[in-house]
């Protein structure tokens, strides 16, 4: 009893005080985040965000800042969610070969370890989307009439009725849906990269998503009404076959009306 | 010999005049010598080029057939194949329609119509003449191109310039114009359905919004409360259809009277281009420029969508838009102008 009062006394006894203190509010607040957190960690374990972390630091943070905070060559990734990672290094997209007017797909520089891993460190740092349920993906389950509605009234400006993509300014331009996995184009109405408006949620909802998607898939796999498509660009396409084919055509007929017959 | 005041007989002066006699120094040629063709000299190869011409008119017969075929047998289904082969038909239909006879004809005079060469004169205008000379041709024609002779080409010819212009006619009767006077007319442009209290409501699903739903970087397409059931809501859809937006308030340059015409960052413009009228709907959400895909007019939503590049002649017209009771977007008013490309009486 002696030595405890004594200890009590213990000259340190106001830092160990400090620390118990210093410890039992950073926990509750730390536990507290982590509620708000849960969401947009689900599925990753401890493990995958510390791998994702190092994979981040090698390979992202040169643009993004060690903490993800942002510099002056990339936009912060604090809230993105796990969504815009896996569609932004799932495409190729990220890591960015060079600054330009905006990044292109190319070959995927990650298996799919590695980017779940590093969507794990992201999503980590504060919510935002995740990465789709597979319902939500499942084809058979959409209406593609009702997903063609939805797409040419909020997509078709920009990537064509066709889905064949479009020119946008300044060398910008809106990709060509075939051949994207519906999950990455799930992933980018969810997110909106870059310079694509975001539709979230509220906007069209993940069933209309699945149904935008149904339809994609279905145009791609289904000839088009009239005749050849040439690529469905509209005029450029067309007017270069017409003023080459077509003025041909014109020229032979010309030069048949003038010969003399044998 | 030369009429300038300084040229002499030994020296002619700068303009030169042709003496008498020195046209003759150039022979008239005459035309070349005739060379006969295949079909003058074989009989069998007339015959040949009289059964190749009947066939072309044939195909053109064929050809407006194959339209008729699917103009009213095919594409009745929802398939997407035979809405295909529909259109397939009625294209190459019409085209071969046209394509047999004008090939035929031009095959018809170059193998069987006479190909003698002739020399026309200038001759001064006599219209008694003239008639005389009409006549003879026109008679010249009918005898030389043998169209009473050769009964087989002319009804076949007949036949397909008959058959030919009912492609024409049956699209031409698809088309219905409204009878309306100017005045209506331009009463319609100038009012759309947007009104005070009118909900702002999802493009094409019609369900109201809430300011809340509304995130950073978004765009929604919008269209007023009670479209659908309005009786011409198309027509009204066309006017009416609204951009909705967000972005950070202080990135908005707000003009006098418009400080309360948005909601936290949350805009509407109308989608209907000030050009000629495409959906101006292309938004980039990063650089807040809205542009056109028919002529790339551009638009800065930040300067309340001034235009910046492009043949637009004015900015896009604002929505006052606010929130009600229940947190749903609701316009302020109508537009404050009319919606869409110039016109006349627009003012």
């Amino acid at each position: 009893m002696k030595a405890l009062s004594h200890k009590r006394r213990h000259p340190l006894a106001a830092v160990a005080l400090l620390l118990m203190g210093l410890l039992v509010t950073g926990g509750l607040y730390a536990a507290a985040t982590s509620v708000n957190e849960a969401q947009a960690a689900t599925g990753y374990s401890a493990s995958d965000i510390e791998e994702g972390e190092k994979l981040f630091l090698a390979n992202c943070a040169t643009c993004h800042g060690m903490n993800a905070e942002g510099t002056n060559s990339g936009p912060s990734l604090i809230g993105v969610g796990a969504a815009s990672v896996d569609f932004q290094v799932g495409t190729g997209r990220m890591p960015m070969q060079m600054q330009g007017p905006q990044a292109e797909a190319k070959p995927v520089q990650f298996d799919d370890e590695q980017i779940s891993q590093l969507a794990a460190y992201v999503a980590s740092l504060g919510a935002g989307p995740a990465v789709p349920e597979a319902e939500y993906l499942d084809t058979s389950l959409g209406n593609s009439a009702k997903g063609g509605e939805i797409f040419r009234v909020n997509c078709a400006m920009c990537h064509n009725a066709a889905a064949a993509g479009g020119a946008l300014t300044r060398g910008k331009f809106a990709p060509a849906l075939a051949g994207v996995e519906e999950k990455h184009i799930y992933e980018a109405m969810a997110i909106g990269p870059q310079n694509m408006p975001v539709f979230n949620d509220s906007n069209i909802s993940p069933e209309d998503k699945r149904d935008v998607i149904t339809f994609l898939k279905e145009i791609e796999s289904q000839g088009s009404p009239g005749g050849a498509k040439l690529g469905s660009l509209g005029p450029v396409a067309e007017g270069l076959f017409i003023w080459t084919a077509g003025l041909g055509i014109i020229i032979a007929f010309t030069i048949w009306l003038t010969s003399r017959p044998s | 010999m030369g009429d300038h005041s300084h040229g002499g007989p030994d020296q002619p002066g700068t303009v030169a005049k042709a003496q008498e006699g020195e046209l003759d120094k150039i022979q008239d040629p005459g035309l070349p010598p005739h060379r006969a063709r295949l079909t003058d000299t074989d009989p069998r190869a007339a015959k040949r080029a009289e059964r190749h011409v009947a066939i072309l008119f044939a195909i053109s017969i064929i050809g407006t057939v194959l339209f008729f075929v699917g103009y009213f047998a095919v594409g009745h289904t929802e398939s997407i194949a035979e809405l295909r082969l529909q259109n397939t038909l009625l294209g190459l239909g019409t085209g071969f329609a046209m394509l047999g006879i004008g090939v035929g004809i031009v095959h018809w005079a170059r193998t069987l119509m006479p190909d003698h060469e002739i020399a026309e004169s200038r001759h001064a205008v006599r219209t008694e003449e003239d008639r005389k000379d009409a006549e003879a041709i026109v008679n010249t024609i009918i005898d030389e191109s043998g169209i009473q002779r050769r009964p087989l080409i002319r009804n076949t010819l007949i036949g397909a310039l008959a058959l030919a212009p009912l492609p024409g006619v049956f699209i031409l009767r698809d088309l219905d114009l409204t009878k309306e006077s100017a005045g209506q007319i331009v009463d319609r442009l100038r009012h759309t359905m947007w009104d005070k209290g009118v909900r702002l409501t999802r493009d094409p699903s019609g369900t109201p919004i809430k300011a809340s739903d509304v995130q950073i970087g978004s765009a929604f397409h919008v269209i007023p409360e009670g479209l659908m059931e309005a009786e011409d809501w198309l027509n009204q859809k066309a006017k009416a259809v609204v951009l909705l937006m967000r972005l950070n308030p202080e990135d908005l340059n707000i003009s006098e009277g418009r400080e309360d015409w948005h909601h936290n960052g949350i805009v509407a413009y109308s989608k209907i281009c000030t050009h000629v009228g495409c959906p101006v709907a292309l938004y980039e959400q990063h650089t807040h420029h809205l542009l056109c895909p028919c002529h790339q007019s551009t638009f800065d939503l930040t300067q309340e969508c001034k235009v910046i590049f492009g043949p637009a002649a004015h900015a896009l017209p604002q929505l006052p838009i606010t929130v009600d009771d229940e947190g749903f977007l609701v316009a302020q008013s109508d537009f404050h102008e009319p919606v869409g490309p110039g016109y006349w009486e627009r003012g």
